[in-house]
């Protein structure tokens, strides 16, 4: 077990460093990030100016590395539009980005396991093909339009929920709901296939000649098995949320780190840029991880 | 008493095929009652139609279908549910995935007697111990700590063996409990089959193929064809003189060291068990038998060839 996680921990630092590469990478490949900085209107000098005070016109190997060599140690820099440092900036975000992953991936949990495990039990009724057609749609539905119909439903016309900011934890009930949906489908779809390939195994038949009761067929000895892959999506899922709520925050108007990643990138405040994709994609590294080590538990061939 | 487990006119049938159809037979306490015949014949779906593990799909219709006297047609799940693993305990032909990879072999020993007896997990380890000891695994500690996983093909039968003792069941229904083992390993299973069933007074339902298995560890014999039990006997009386043509063509099959001369081509039957439907009417051996005529066609008698064997078949010879 412990040989198990040190190889995923040197494999996670290894991804982790290569995303690292990639974010500098890609904020470079954007263009002139002088031009881009100073703006427009900028002359000639301006831009040479900007280019010598923000250390652009060094060879991009040093600033790469100088970057990096930072960032290990956790300095992320300094915004150029919120002057502030942007590990104290993105520490600030992350707690509403982070709530509303949490929320959205309870949320995704408590209706996809019922859900998959019902249909699978009820395998090709006609309840087994609701929850497929509606997983289908699920899928289909872009989130930023969810979004807006849950607002205009449950925040204007019925006024139940508050449809921006993040004031309280009905705030994050409808963005929560709406970052599930797009977990929920293949969550559902996940469980039902693992529940039915379980219930049709050898082990469930020895179970039920050992004459258990049903709850104990199914959620010890069938839900144990078919949740090892839900797993690894579910933490999948997550880092998806983290990421993906961009769009989410925006338009609930959650100011978290998908929102200033949004603001960020329209102001060409690169070093934000930077962090907040270095951050994201070390959080989604250590969740695929996390999944890994949780499957291990789950399943003792994979120690 | 009534006996262990008594079965009368038992049918299964899948949409429109019959994979029992009209079997019966008796298992007495402390009586290893052997169900033969070649694959497809309806031997397992037999066993699983006994502890109402059937698969979804299934019709199962019998005229009765006792155990301990006990009417297991009428018997609700959760009634079965309390006999299964209880009073009557079934392993199985895949000794590889009948056991859970995700739970050590302790734990899923220990909850049958939890589920079933009530009992507190430290005394049902120490059961578990002292059974796996008894189906001859050494170091019982250790291997109740590990995962399916870690133990070979023999070792998993011999913990599913144990697992079925556990609650010291009445009736142990074993759906060819070998055939997935190597040769040597097979030998020391039967064995200690038929030693538990000796020390226990087991009442045993062993379904297989095996001839050889038959004659070493079966008091009585029912050979199926088909979804129907075509003859009945007792094992040395079925070996001695075998009545109906199936059970004479199996025997042949099966080798038998100075009988058999060398070079002598062994007896095969050509063909394969047919499927049927449930309604299907005369003997459905006559495409295969070299004496089947035109009356084979229709209904069959069941003649008595003694006070314990009996057969399906026109012919009364």
């Amino acid at each position: 077990m412990l040989q198990f996680i040190v190889r995923r921990v040197i494999v996670a630092l290894l991804v982790a460093a290569t995303v690292m590469t990639l974010a500098f990478i890609l904020t470079r490949l954007s263009g002139d990030l002088a031009v881009s900085i100073a703006g427009p209107n900028a002359t000639q000098e301006d831009i040479e100016l900007v280019r010598k005070a923000y250390g652009l016109d060094r060879p991009v190997t040093t600033q790469f590395f100088d970057w990096a060599g930072r960032a290990i140690t956790g300095d992320l820099g300094e915004s150029y539009f919120f002057k502030t440092r942007v590990s104290s900036l993105i520490a600030e975000r992350m707690p509403i980005t982070i709530t509303l992953g949490l929320t959205g991936l309870i949320i995704a949990l408590l209706v996809s396991l019922p859900l998959g495990i019902l249909a699978a039990v009820r395998e090709n009724t006609a309840f087994d093909r609701v929850v497929q057609m509606v997983a289908l749609l699920g899928q289909a539905m872009p989130s930023f339009w969810l979004g807006l119909i849950l607002m205009i439903t449950f925040g204007l016309q019925l006024g139940w929920l508050p449809i921006s900011g993040t004031g309280s934890w009905q705030h994050y009930v409808m963005p929560g709901i709406v970052l599930a949906f797009s977990a929920i489908p293949a969550l559902t779809r996940l469980t039902r296939a693992g529940m039915i390939q379980a219930m049709g195994s050898d082990y469930i038949r020895t179970a039920r000649a050992k004459g258990l009761s049903r709850a104990s067929i199914l959620l010890k000895h069938a839900l144990r098995n078919a949740a090892i892959p839900v797993v690894a999506i579910a933490a999948v899922q997550l880092g998806f949320m983290l990421g993906g709520s961009i769009v989410i925050e925006q338009v609930f108007a959650l100011h978290g780190v998908g929102f200033l990643a949004w603001e960020s990138i329209g102001k060409n405040d690169f070093p934000v840029v930077q962090a907040v994709v270095l951050v994201l994609a070390v959080i989604y590294v250590a969740l695929t991880m996390l999944a890994d080590l949780m499957n291990a538990v789950l399943d003792p061939r994979l120690r | 008493m009534s006996a262990l487990l008594e079965i009368e006119d038992l049918a299964v049938s899948f949409g429109r095929t019959g994979a029992v159809r009209g079997t019966s037979f008796t298992v007495e306490r402390g009586e290893t009652l052997s169900v033969v015949g070649e694959s497809g014949c309806g031997k397992s779906v037999t066993a699983l139609a006994v502890m109402n593990l059937l698969a979804r799909g299934a019709r199962r219709t019998a005229r009765a279908m006792r155990f301990q006297g006990e009417d297991l047609m009428s018997l609700s799940d959760s009634g079965m549910a309390r006999l299964r693993g209880n009073d009557m305990a079934m392993i199985f032909q895949e000794p590889m995935t009948s056991l859970n990879p995700a739970y050590t072999v302790g734990s899923q020993m220990t909850e049958v007697l939890r589920r079933h007896k009530g009992t507190p997990q430290r005394l049902a380890i120490d059961r578990a111990a002292d059974l796996l000891a008894r189906v001859g695994i050494t170091a019982p500690g250790l291997r109740l700590g590990q995962f399916p996983h870690q133990l070979s093909g023999g070792l998993r039968q011999r913990v599913m063996i144990a697992m079925a003792l556990m609650c010291e069941p009445k009736l142990l229904i074993a759906d060819e409990p070998t055939t997935a083992l190597d040769v040597t390993v097979q030998a020391q299973i039967l064995r200690l089959l038929a030693q538990l069933q000796r020390d226990l007074g087991l009442g045993m339902l062993l379904i297989t193929h095996d001839l050889g298995i038959v004659a070493r560890v079966a008091h009585k014999v029912a050979v199926m064809y088909a979804g129907k039990v075509v003859e009945n006997a007792a094992t040395a009386e079925l070996f001695a003189s075998p009545r109906h043509p199936y059970t004479q063509g199996l025997l042949r099959c099966v080798p038998v060291p100075g009988k058999i001369k060398r070079d002598e081509p062994l007896g095969s039957i050509p063909g394969t068990v047919p499927r049927v439907g449930p309604d299907f009417e005369g003997c459905a051996f006559r495409e295969r038998c070299s004496f089947a005529d035109a009356t084979c066609t229709q209904d069959i008698p069941r003649h008595q060839a003694g006070t314990t064997h009996d057969f399906l078949c026109r012919l009364p010879s």
